[in-house]
């Protein structure tokens, strides 16, 4: 530690810390542009100048390392002068165009403007405009506006790994530009838009469409993976307008992958807003009373065993706790929340839970991928093994994968082979990967659905878990065994026991004419066709998507941004997230629709109050008395998972993402992840246009 | 004046590789660095890819394939590529003629002439500004800042070549003699060795005496 002074303030800060670190720690603010705390320092922008006690000119506080008893002064004359001299510099190129740029009211230079900038030019010469660039359908460029701080080819190049953007020219004539006209190819771009501090990068399909200031933010979670980053839903009136993420160090840093970004235009597209009934073969609109007559109607005399419910990807706790109720109610064992068919072992829940965390994933020393694509399951989870990896230095980090990416990781990675047969060359050391895990100090291993939705899952869910106990990836204090999950509701379903009971049918099994009445909740990722044609579909859900075409009854539900949920992520951390919006027309929460049908039918459920359901939601499974936090805890018993390690067939791993714009009903409603999905994976079809 | 304009503006070739005097040159200069530094080698295969260029097409350019394959023999980002090629002005980015005229117009040259040496330049070229080709497509001027020959002010320098001490008509003979084929012995055009006193030697004139 160090001790230095600011304005008089002592404080103490870790070595090597900089001036601008040792300034905050004081509590004092310093005008920034260049610097942002998750990049590397460029010391371009020259805004954060500080003085220093005994140096000859001021310094740039971004990158100058604090010495013993250095005495730094942030607020005098000459300080003062030198941030309105810097100002009146960044100035002179940048248009005065306030008034149309997006970024207006949450713009770093109109803040800092506010408090060096002078009240009138002294510029007299022509100003310098740049040539917008394309960087695809997410982000819009007015570079006339940068003012070269490079913090977006920081970001491309050491966050999201894709070192397409960079400064070229020199001098007047520098311009940031990926130089070839070619759409970003990061599934984080939209960071570009939070991480420029002026208005040269904003967001394309929100240009124009509102004021910070006009905007209430309610905070939620992202759905669209199994992150559950934490993001604020920013709404006026009645419409999400964007959603932007919130910091938070253990599970998202500051970050938000493109599809929860900008996946909720499909909100407003495509949506269930009233229920219909379908009445000789056509779907006809109904009143909530009438639809929930006609499911009772049909439900009459149909025993317990021929009833099942099938949950989707985006549906919160509360609504998955209340439709199993439903279920158990009826006396139905049939519920499945695993609608890719996916096998897992609940019996405890280190075996399907990501249990470094993802913060835990800067201690490891050694990755094994076991089928899964963490670029295009997670991008954020992603960005963190970047991290890692680019922390760790040459080698440092060794990253082993099993199954063929789909797309470049963003790190280094050593494709060990396509298929789960590697894993016992693994265990028996013949493989030379096995030497990099068994020599990690704290070797982790994610397992992705690639692996878990196929016929011998619980074989290589077993081997797995036997590899990680033979190399020290589990153990009483560390727990580097992962599951990595695509489906934000994924977890709390297998927290819940969304899951078959004893002699209960699997999603398949109630599809293929094994119930006869099947209620579908959000659950769309499959094919409809699958459905056994004399089976009584009700879908309850927000989108009109595959399975409400097939639906006998449809009963409007809520998106996540209209109900208040509880989420559980890939990690086990159980997340709420809040109602921004009303759901449209007569659609209903979830969970109201449930409680409001089983009075129909008499087996009324014992809730009336969502905090109610939460009490239900802590006593069915106490994680959920625990809000945002999460044990870190080591793996105390080793015994594995319920499979024959041994039974694992060499079929390669297949990508459960074919397409990472187009994996839910909202996405598929959303133009601009349609854009995004055309410009993107397909864009052969794109040039034969 | 733009001295890079937008890509998509430039017809680019197709494809690019080094043949093989180039790759000769390219192993000398990787010897040079460590395999894990290799991004070093930047510069220096700029420099050959513009002069192969040069040697085959007649026009001394980096086109953006040649810098692809640059980024992909050094494994960096063809970005850094770019950013590199882009920022230093020898590397040209778009075709240029067979010959570069490159004035210096910095104040020792100004100072000396250079003025004139421009002018001579666009009227036996008829290259009306900076930045421009000529419509034979023989020559491109550009204007250049300090070429630290400053001794020998105005100093034009073609392709890789100084001539220096020049004036208008000795400017307009040179490029005659360019667009003839030939190639005047680089140096200065007037009595003068190197950097030497005009006219031969001005001091040390006698031979010391003998020792006696």
């Amino acid at each position: 530690m160090v001790k230095v002074t600011v304005d008089g303030i002592q404080v103490e800060v870790p070595n090597g810390s900089s001036a601008l670190q040792a300034c905050e720690a004081a509590g004092k603010e310093i005008p920034r542009f260049c610097f942002h705390e998750r990049l590397s320092v460029a010391g371009n922008c020259r805004m954060c100048l500080v003085q220093v006690v005994r140096a000859p000119k001021p310094v740039a506080s971004c990158g100058f390392p604090v010495a013993e008893g250095m005495e730094i002064l942030t607020d005098t004359e000459i300080v003062r002068k030198a941030r309105r001299a810097v100002m009146e510099f960044l100035l002179i190129n940048h248009p005065l165009d306030c008034p149309i740029c997006d970024q207006g009211g949450e713009c770093d230079l109109q803040d800092q403007a506010f408090g060096y900038g002078a009240d009138h030019s002294r510029y007299q010469e022509a100003k310098r405009a740049v040539t917008d660039k394309y960087l695809g359908p997410l982000v819009k460029t007015v570079m006339t506006r940068c003012i070269q701080c490079t913090r977006c080819v920081r970001f491309a190049t050491e966050i999201a790994g894709v070192p397409e953007l960079g400064a070229v020219s020199r001098g007047e004539n520098m311009e940031i530009t990926n130089y070839v006209e070619k759409a970003l190819t990061s599934e984080l771009s939209g960071n570009l838009i939070d991480i420029c501090p002026v208005g040269a990068l904003t967001s394309k399909p929100y240009a124009f469409t509102a004021r910070p200031w006009e905007l209430k933010r309610t905070d939620s979670i992202d759905v669209f993976d199994a992150v559950g980053t934490n993001t604020s839903l920013h709404v006026r009136g009645s419409a999400v307008l964007r959603i932007v993420p919130r910091v938070n160090d253990e599970v998202n840093e500051e970050w938000l992958a493109d599809k929860g970004r900008f996946a909720m235009d499909g909100l407003k597209h495509r949506r269930l807003d009233r229920p219909w009934v379908r009445v000789h073969g056509k779907l006809q609109p109904v009143s909530w009373q009438d639809a929930f007559v006609a499911i009772g109607r049909r439900l009459d005399g149909v025993a317990g065993e021929r009833i099942g419910a099938i949950v989707g990807d985006l549906c919160d706790a509360e609504s998955m706790l209340a439709l199993k109720d439903l279920m158990t109610a009826l006396g139905s064992s049939n519920v499945d929340c695993r609608q890719d068919g996916a096998q897992y072992d609940v019996s405890r829940r280190e075996f399907y839970t990501f249990g470094s965390g993802i913060a835990g994933i800067e201690e490891a020393d050694a990755l094994l991928i076991v089928g899964s694509v963490p670029r295009q399951e997670a991008p954020v989870l992603n960005a963190r093994i970047r991290k890692r990896f680019v922390a760790a230095g040459r080698g440092g980090f060794p990253i082993g994968m099993i199954g063929e990416p789909t797309a470049d990781p963003t790190y280094r990675a050593e494709i060990l082979g396509d298929g789960p047969g590697i894993l016992a060359d693994l265990r028996s050391g013949s493989h030379p990967f096995a030497d990099v895990l068994k020599a990690a100090k704290r070797p982790m291993m994610i397992v992705g659905h690639g692996a878990l939705v196929r016929e011998d899952a619980r074989a290589i869910l077993a081997a797995c878990w036997a590899l990680a106990v033979e190399v020290g990836a589990v153990g009483p204090d560390w727990n580097g065994f992962n599951v990595l999950h695509t489906a934000a509701s994924r977890v709390a379903g297998l927290d819940l026991g969304l899951l078959p009971g004893s002699g209960g049918r699997s999603a398949a099994g109630m599809m293929s004419g094994g119930v006869d009445v099947l209620w579908l909740l959000g659950a769309d990722e499959f094919h409809t066709a699958q459905i056994g044609a004399q089976t009584f579909v009700v879908y309850q859900g927000h989108h009109g998507d595959a399975a409400a075409a097939r639906a006998d009854v449809i009963l409007p539900g809520a998106s996540f941004a209209e109900k208040s949920g509880t989420y559980v992520n890939t990690e086990g951390r159980v997340q709420r997230s809040f109602r921004a919006v009303m759901p449209p027309g007569d659609a209903r929460e979830d969970w109201r629709i449930l409680r409001a049908f089983s009075e129909v039918v008499g087996k009324t459920l014992p809730y009336d109050t969502l905090e109610a359901l939460r009490d239900r939601l802590a006593a069915a499974n106490p994680v959920f008395r625990v809000i945002g936090g999460r044990d870190v805890a080591g793996v105390s018993d080793l015994t594995g998972p319920a499979g024959d390690p041994a039974a694992v067939s060499p079929a390669p791993f297949q990508p459960v993402i074919d397409d990472y714009y187009q994996t839910n009903p909202i996405c598929r409603a959303s133009p601009t992840m349609g854009e995004c999905s055309r410009i993107y994976v397909h864009p052969r079809t794109v040039a034969a246009e | 004046m733009s001295a890079h304009s937008p890509i998509d503006q430039i017809e680019q070739p197709a494809s690019f590789a080094f043949d093989e005097e180039s790759e000769a040159e390219i192993a000398t200069i990787l010897a040079k660095y460590p395999a894990e530094r290799k991004a070093s080698g930047t510069l220096p295969l700029l420099y050959v890819a513009q002069k192969q260029m040069g040697r085959l097409t007649g026009s001394a350019w980096v086109p953006r394939v040649a810098m692809d394959e640059i980024a992909r023999r050094l494994e960096v980002a063809p970005i850094r590529v770019y950013e590199v090629a882009t920022f230093y002005l020898m590397f040209n980015t778009r075709p240029i003629g067979r010959y570069h005229l490159q004035v210096c117009t910095t104040t020792s040259c100004w100072l000396r002439g250079s003025d004139d040496v421009v002018a001579a330049c666009k009227k036996a070229t008829g290259i009306a500004a900076f930045g421009q080709s000529s419509a034979d497509g023989l020559f491109t001027l550009t204007e250049v800042e300090c070429l630290g020959a400053c001794s020998n002010a105005p100093v034009l320098q073609v392709d890789d070549d100084f001539y220096e001490d020049l004036d208008g008509p000795r400017t307009v003979e040179l490029i005659e003699a360019l667009r003839r084929g030939e190639r005047p012995t680089p140096g200065p055009t007037i009595d003068r060795l190197d950097s030497a006193p005009a006219g031969g030697r001005k001091t040390l004139t006698d031979s010391p005496a003998e020792p006696g």
